[in-house]
């Protein structure tokens, strides 16, 4: 019989070798610790003081890319080398957007809520204040106000051209409003502030005009197009059986959109609508120009100067008194309350929409 | 002759219900047209003294209005341009690891969470600026500048601050991920399935799949996203205002504490104490800041409209 020697084993592409499974974790513990031990040992030669997590955390995170990259290009090739390299790279992306989130939150909390925990705080407004104390009750009245009249003028205005999109506009003018509500969601918001101060101090003729409905008018130019563009997406959304159905028992066009189209939408319109006074309650700009600051309590929206919650923020940080500290803290308290509103606005935006969201389709 | 029997095209029947609400819709419509127009013109109307100002209506050596807004429009542009280099490549991160990467049961919720970035107002971003970016990366500045000084862009002398036009680009591109990442990562999602399993199926890892199937296919939308995420930092008023240490003239190093300032920033600073020639010539840089930011969002809808047949990213 004829001796066959061991076959050597076979190499292609499809039995390379292959890193064990759970290597790109503990390649990148060992990584983090390996610059852990590096910045440690900084810390104790007295070269730096205080041990630096974000370095430790970086540096471990680079030293993973280069390590996962040579061992798996030794070990399963270029191709497989340059793919963990990029999902490395692509995660680390989200990772480093996640920071500043993370730290503008964390910051606003901390040095907010001293402040914000004093009982004044929400009870008083700043008029004869000089140093700490004192509230911000003016401003919140004056973003209630300006941003619910800005509200009341978009929403149905938003509404109606949606709807005039979706179920009437063909042709040239409906593709044109289609264009310049795009091309409108990115004016510059001080530039709907000096239009709105333009157009009222030529109707009023007041070159120093400041008051709070002009506000309303420049927070509406910036709200409309985001109204127009969610409930427009909700509107396609309602299924073209339903009109069809209600046309087919005789219900008028203007009933139809009325009693069928809106109420299968309207859970989309709302959210879209929340989402849209979250994106404009925080608008310091336009506010800054047409309503101007004041210290105290205003109710009239035609008369004088209104304080809304990002300007006082800017002015409290712009114009610190004598006891900068007390500006300071008053600012970042009026941001963490701001931020709150935000996120509680998302929220129960979100809320509506996965609650009464049809649930047919994937 | 026979009777014809072309069918009579049935139109339904006008009632003033029908009427009245129509001609309501079409009002709100052609309103927002007219809103658009009066911007423009209202904000031109009052522009127009600006452009004839004499000389002494302007602060230090300027004598006219163009010679003013010009450092304004450079930095302007160059804070932009900077912050879209920075964020660009990390909203396409952002959005492939959203669309291909995370596990899909996490996916939309890690979208919400980059959402939550755009709804954070800008002046709390101006005060996280001022109070934890710049002294955090004053130190880096003063390194850079001590081995890179030889390199025009990061000549020195360096802030004390970290208030320069660097720290303002980060927080513009922080301030203008969202926006990017959410149009990528729309495209992203809509690369043809088939054109990725095909690509998977001949061997390719994920990241050639990637870059074989969906950047080829995304591209214009990640152009067009980029053109709105530049219009986005154009525009951007507080965070630029409160963050940056300004002079009125043009300068390209990025670290020092002399930063040319930003249109929109310029009003926002000068604007409540200015008054008679002064509030002109201020409207007139913001006319010019809203033609330079309609140009780019036109141009950035056209190339989303061109490709709107096979991408629906709007």
């Amino acid at each position: 019989m004829e001796f066959v020697p061991a076959a050597t084993p076979l190499t292609n592409s499809l039995t390379a070798g292959k890193l064990p499974r759970r290597s790109p974790l503990w390649v990148l513990l060992a990584g983090w610790a390996v610059s852990a031990a590096f910045f440690t040992m900084l810390f104790l030669s007295g070269a730096v003081d205080g041990f630096n997590i974000v370095g430790t955390v970086v540096l471990g995170t680079v030293l993973y890319c280069v390590t996962i990259y040579v061992l798996s290009r030794q070990v399963e090739g270029s191709r497989k080398a340059m793919d963990r390299l990029m999902t490395a790279l692509v995660t680390a992306a989200f990772v480093i957007a996640l920071l500043p989130l993370v730290s503008i939150i964390y910051t606003t909390a901390v040095n907010g809520l001293p402040a914000f925990l004093t009982p004044t705080f929400f009870t008083e407004s700043q008029r004869n204040v000089v140093g700490a104390g004192g509230g911000v009750l003016h401003a919140v009245m004056g973003t209630l106000l300006v941003t619910g009249v800005a509200t009341l003028i978009s929403v149905p205005i938003g509404l109606l051209t949606a709807i005039y999109l979706v179920e009437y506009g063909r042709g040239r003018l409906a593709r044109s409003i289609t264009f310049f509500v795009d091309v409108m969601t990115g004016v510059p918001s001080i530039v709907a502030g000096l239009f709105a101060f333009a157009l009222f101090s030529l109707l009023f003729d007041d070159p120093g005009i400041r008051f709070g409905f002009g506000g309303s008018i420049a927070l509406s130019v910036l709200m409309i197009p985001v109204v127009v563009r969610s409930s427009e997406e909700m509107l396609k959304l309602v299924p073209n059986e339903l009109r069809e159905a209600a046309f087919a028992l005789g219900v008028p066009k203007w009933l139809t959109i009325l009693k069928v189209v809106l109420p299968t939408s309207v859970a989309g319109i709302v959210t879209g609508i929340m989402l849209s006074i979250a994106r404009v309650i925080g608008e310091t700009a336009p506010l800054l120009i047409i309503a101007g600051f004041t210290a105290s309590m205003n109710y009239d929206m035609f008369n004088d100067r209104i304080m809304t919650l990002p300007v006082f923020v800017y002015t409290q940080y712009a114009n610190q008194g004598a006891d900068s500290q007390a500006y300071i803290d008053r600012a970042w308290a009026a941001a963490l309350t701001l931020v709150l509103i935000v996120m509680l606005l998302n929220g129960i935006a979100r809320l509506i929409a996965h609650l009464f969201s049809p649930k047919f389709g994937r | 002759m026979s009777t014809s029997m072309a069918p009579r095209p049935i139109k339904a029947r006008q009632r003033p219900g029908d009427r009245i609400f129509s001609t309501s819709t079409l009002v709100a419509g052609s309103l927002i047209l007219a809103v658009l127009a009066a911007v423009a013109i209202f904000l031109f109307a009052e522009s127009v003294p600006a452009f004839f100002a004499p000389a002494n209506a302007f602060t230090g050596d300027v004598t006219n209005f163009w010679s003013y807004v010009t450092p304004f429009v450079f930095g302007t542009i160059w804070s932009a341009i900077l912050a879209l280099i920075m964020a660009v490549p990390v909203a396409i991160g952002i959005a492939l690891f959203i669309s291909h990467f995370a596990p899909r049961k996490l996916a939309q919720g890690l979208g919400y969470l980059i959402d939550l970035l755009a709804a954070v107002p800008s002046v709390v971003f101006g005060l996280w600026g001022i109070g934890v970016l710049a002294p955090l990366v004053q130190p880096f500045y003063t390194n850079i500048v001590d081995w890179f000084g030889w390199f025009p862009l990061f000549a020195g002398p360096v802030s004390g601050t970290g208030r320069t036009t660097l720290t303002v680009a980060i927080v513009l591109a922080v301030m203008i991920l969202p926006i990017i990442t959410a149009i990528c990562r729309e495209i992203f999602l809509q690369a043809p399935l088939l054109h990725q399993e095909a690509a998977l199926a001949l061997g390719a890892t994920r990241w050639e799949m990637i870059k074989l199937a969906v950047l080829p296919f995304g591209l214009p939308g990640i152009i067009s996203a980029s053109m709105l995420g530049l219009g986005r930092a154009l525009g951007e008023t507080m965070a630029v205002a409160m963050v940056l240490s300004p002079s009125p003239e043009v300068v390209f190093a990025v670290l020092t504490s002399q930063n040319s300032n930003t249109i929109a920033a310029n009003i926002a600073l000068n604007f409540p104490e200015s008054s008679g020639i002064g509030v002109n010539i201020l409207l007139a840089t913001g006319l010019v800041l809203f033609v330079v930011t309609l140009i780019v969002n036109m141009i950035a809808r056209v190339i989303i409209n061109s490709r709107k047949a096979f991408s629906g990213a709007n």
